[in-house]
């Protein structure tokens, strides 16, 4: 019998680790993550799981020891957020290259620069072309019942890469919410035991991992690479409706909240979906048509989907977690109208920036969003040339 | 009781670390390489780590593998954390059964790796404890990317960071005495060793290291022909005088009790050394008298401290 | 199946590679013969030679084999011609002599 709960995101990817009972786990403790560490070594105190836990002295060790348990044969985890992520950059791509699925439980936080601990998408954002796959939760319960479907990708024959989870660092990691916490044996079963095909300590088979590889080699390698990714899409779903025959919930690469007849829609990542459906309810009310598109799924990043279900709307706006720099907007903008073009999908389109570094954004914020999305499809542009919602000045 | 060292037995031994490797004709590294994980008794298993450098590109150019046994490399800082990856995924494994084999983790970085930009990554997997020996052969410089200096260079060698010129003799600090620093981290083996006489010092103190439970560090002086500048045959005698000098003392640290292995009957003075290196050239010019001087002084500096650490003095 | 590396070559399509690089068997270096390199080559006398082994260590690249105890012959497929065998051997028993 699943049960009704109410926890913290944090403590809910505590709670699924719990049913998974990883092999190993290197880790190193930041904000906000450093919770999902400690649960974890006081759950191994209390023998409540038999993981190894290893203390490393740096992110940078934390993947790199990752990689080389991973490589050894064993299910492997560890968590991490902002500065930390950006210290294990270098070795992000080598784990995705060499192939190791290990997954990692991000508790997004802006990177430094000023020095902020706050929920923002930058460190994740910053590590979309690392090769690793990314899932971002809205909720404690998506985040949960995203890391519990985490190795079933990740370790899919057909994909075989890394792996993030990624929740909203205090918003969805410390806020405490309702949740429905599925039964132990079924997880169990669902999860399954991890049986790679090769491993540096597989009897009989020595294995060698990490190569040089010379030009002649190295671009093969990374189109093998990305192909792992690009089958990795329908490994989600298919992942997805089996975990929703085991627990009833269902999960795609998105989530699409009132969008079919919707003709203003927001795309965005995380938490701040929460708002932006609050915003859609009152403005429904008002008979308003106006939805979102929840990017659960952004590597592999579904062009084609997103493209497909936005293609009878008037107008998007979308809204951006991380700064890009390039004064174009940020990373998901970049993507999402890469994909209007290449789909031949002409509707209008805004590129927003909102919460850094933890700035909170209100509903009336985002009902306001709607109403300029309105504006520019009626061919009058309001938005900033550079539009930063919330922002002083 | 101590086996008695049975010199031609080793060397009916397979290799582990097998030829068509790239390494230069006469390098040092790959005769450190082969002599370590021959003290491997034959029949265990072991995984081979291997932090970036002349030997991994050099040993693992795919798709050729110079390692009888399983290897792994990622990247250049993190040997050390990543072997204690391999190390705890044993540990999990078999404590799930998931296997039976016995395994012995062994990892090699060169200076640049373990002195340098690894040392925190290696300062880590010491401190947990994780069953495992770190070798470093230490070439005293970042001979891959082109004889830059590094905290492993002795002072006053020419290196294309710390060249030569009319005002500059070469490296100006003096060399980072890692296996001190390795063994005030109170882990239970410690060891210097190069290529001496038959190599029984060699043997020894891997077999040692591979052996004993927990962490163990290895710092086998290993000369780098074209970084150095000397011709390849003469690898045995710069080894044997580097020795000599007391330039590279031989001593190792059992439980913080530390030995001294060798104590030359006359120490040679140091120029003995310098003067087969093209990197030292510098310092026979007229008027450099000083700088050999200088040395000489750190070199013996050094020795005394040794021979008190060691109980010699 | 993983391909063999005698079987990976600069032709090998991507879908042919192995995952991640790996390679699946040990030692597969031999497979590449840097003899080629050489420019001068030991040549052992065996008059002189009286199996001792010492040169066996001091070979950067594991060519000079031991059979039985003794000395069997130098690998030339891989031999660089480094010549610190010649330098190591107490005996004078090998000399290095031009070429490859």
């Amino acid at each position: 019998m699943a049960k009704k709960e109410r926890m913290s995101g944090n403590e809910a990817v505590a709670y699924g680790i719990k049913q998974v009972n990883p092999d190993v786990m290197p880790a190193f403790p930041i904000t906000p993550s450093t919770e999902i560490p400690q649960f974890v070594s006081t759950m191994i105190a209390n023998g409540e799981i038999d993981t190894e836990f290893i203390p490393v002295e740096s992110e940078h060790s934390s993947m790199s020891a990752a990689m080389g348990s991973e490589a050894a044969g064993a299910r492997t985890l560890t968590a991490t957020s902002s500065a930390g992520l950006a210290f294990m950059w270098e070795v992000l791509y080598v784990a995705a290259s060499s192939r190791l699925p290990i997954c990692m439980t991000v508790v997004n936080r802006a990177l430094t620069g000023p020095l902020n601990i706050n929920a923002d998408h930058s460190d994740s954002m910053g590590a979309r072309d690392s090769g690793w796959l990314q899932i971002y939760a809205e909720t404690n319960q998506e985040v949960y019942d995203n890391f519990l479907q985490a190795y079933r990708i990740a370790e899919h024959p057909d994909v075989r890469l890394p792996i993030m989870i990624c929740q909203d660092g205090f918003i969805t990691s410390h806020a405490v919410q309702n949740i429905t916490l599925w039964d132990d044996e079924p997880i169990k079963q669902f999860v399954g035991e991890y049986n790679p095909e090769h491993y540096l300590l597989k009897h009989n088979e020595p294995m060698a991992v990490g190569p040089y590889a010379v030009s002649n080699y190295c671009m093969e390698a990374k189109r093998a690479q990305a192909e792992g990714m690009i089958k990795a899409k329908q490994v989600i779903l298919d992942v997805a409706k089996e975990f929703e025959e085991v627990t009833g919930q269902k999960y795609g690469l998105f989530e699409a909240y009132d969008l079919e007849d919707a003709d203003y829609v927001m795309v965005a990542i995380g938490s701040i979906c929460g708002g932006i459906k609050d915003a859609i309810d009152e403005l429904r009310e008002q008979g308003m048509k106006v939805g979102l598109l929840k990017i659960r799924v952004y590597r592999p990043f579904p062009a084609q989907e997103i493209a497909d279900a936005l293609r009878n709307c008037k107008a998007v706006a979308i809204l951006d977690r991380a700064e890009g720099y390039s004064t174009q907007g940020g990373p998901l903008g970049a993507d999402v109208r890469a994909a209007l073009c290449k789909y031949k999908v002409y509707a209008e389109n805004v590129n927003i920036l909102y919460g850094l570094s933890g700035r909170d954004t209100k509903v009336e914020e985002l009902v306001e969003v709607y109403h300029q999305l309105e504006q520019l499809a009626n061919g009058e542009n309001p938005f900033d040339e550079y539009p930063y919602l919330g922002l002083r000045g | 009781m101590e086996k008695k060292f049975d010199f031609r037995e080793m060397q009916a031994r397979e290799d582990r670390f097998v030829p068509g490797h790239r390494m230069c004709a006469g390098c040092g590294g790959p005769i450190a390489v082969r002599n370590v994980l021959k003290a491997l008794h034959p029949g265990d298993k072991a995984v081979i780590g291997n932090a970036t450098g002349c030997l991994e590109v050099s040993s693992f150019t795919y798709p050729y593998t110079s390692y009888t046994d399983s290897y792994i490399h990622t990247a250049f800082e993190n040997a050390g954390s990543t072997m204690s990856g391999v190390e705890t995924a044993y540990k999990a494994l078999k404590k799930k059964g998931k296997i039976t084999d016995e395994y012995k983790f062994i990892t090699f970085g060169g200076d640049g790796g373990t002195y340098d930009i690894g040392l925190q990554s290696l300062s880590g997997a010491m401190e947990r404890g994780h069953d495992m020996v770190y070798v470093c052969y230490d070439n005293g410089a970042y001979m891959n990317t082109g004889i830059q200096r590094s905290s492993a260079t002795p002072m006053y060698a020419d290196t294309t960071t710390t060249p030569v010129g009319s005002q500059s003799n070469g490296k100006p600090q003096t060399r980072k005495d890692l296996a001190a620093v390795m063994a005030a981290h109170n882990i239970p083996y410690v060891a210097q060793t190069t290529f001496i006489g038959n190599m029984k010092d060699l043997y020894d103190k891997s077999e040692k290291a591979i052996y004993t439970s927990g962490p163990a560090f290895l710092n086998i002086m290993a000369p780098c022909p074209r970084g150095w500048r000397y011709d390849a045959p003469e690898i045995i005698d710069i080894c044997k005088l580097a020795v000599e000098t007391c330039y590279w003392p031989l001593f190792e640290v059992i439980d913080g009790k530390w030995i001294l292995n060798y104590k030359p009957e006359k120490k040679l003075p140091l120029e003995e050394f310098l003067k087969t290196q093209g990197r030292f050239k510098h310092l026979f010019k007229p008027g450099n008298e000083y700088l050999i001087e200088a040395f000489q002084a750190e070199v013996d500096r050094r020795w005394d401290e040794l021979l008190v650490r060691c109980g010699e003095k | 199946m993983a391909l063999q590396a005698k079987d990976i070559n600069e032709q090998t399509k991507w879908q042919d590679l192995t995952e991640g690089l790996q390679i699946y068997e040990p030692a597969t270096s031999r497979l590449f013969e840097t003899g080629e390199w050489r420019t001068q080559r030991p040549v052992v006398d065996y008059d002189k030679c009286i199996h001792c082994l010492l040169c066996v260590p001091y070979c950067p690249d594991s060519c000079i084999t031991v059979k039985d105890n003794k000395k069997n012959g130098l690998d030339y497929d891989h031999c660089k011609g480094c010549g610190i065998c010649a330098a190591a051997c107490p005996f004078g028993a090998i000399t290095m002599v031009e070429g490859n």
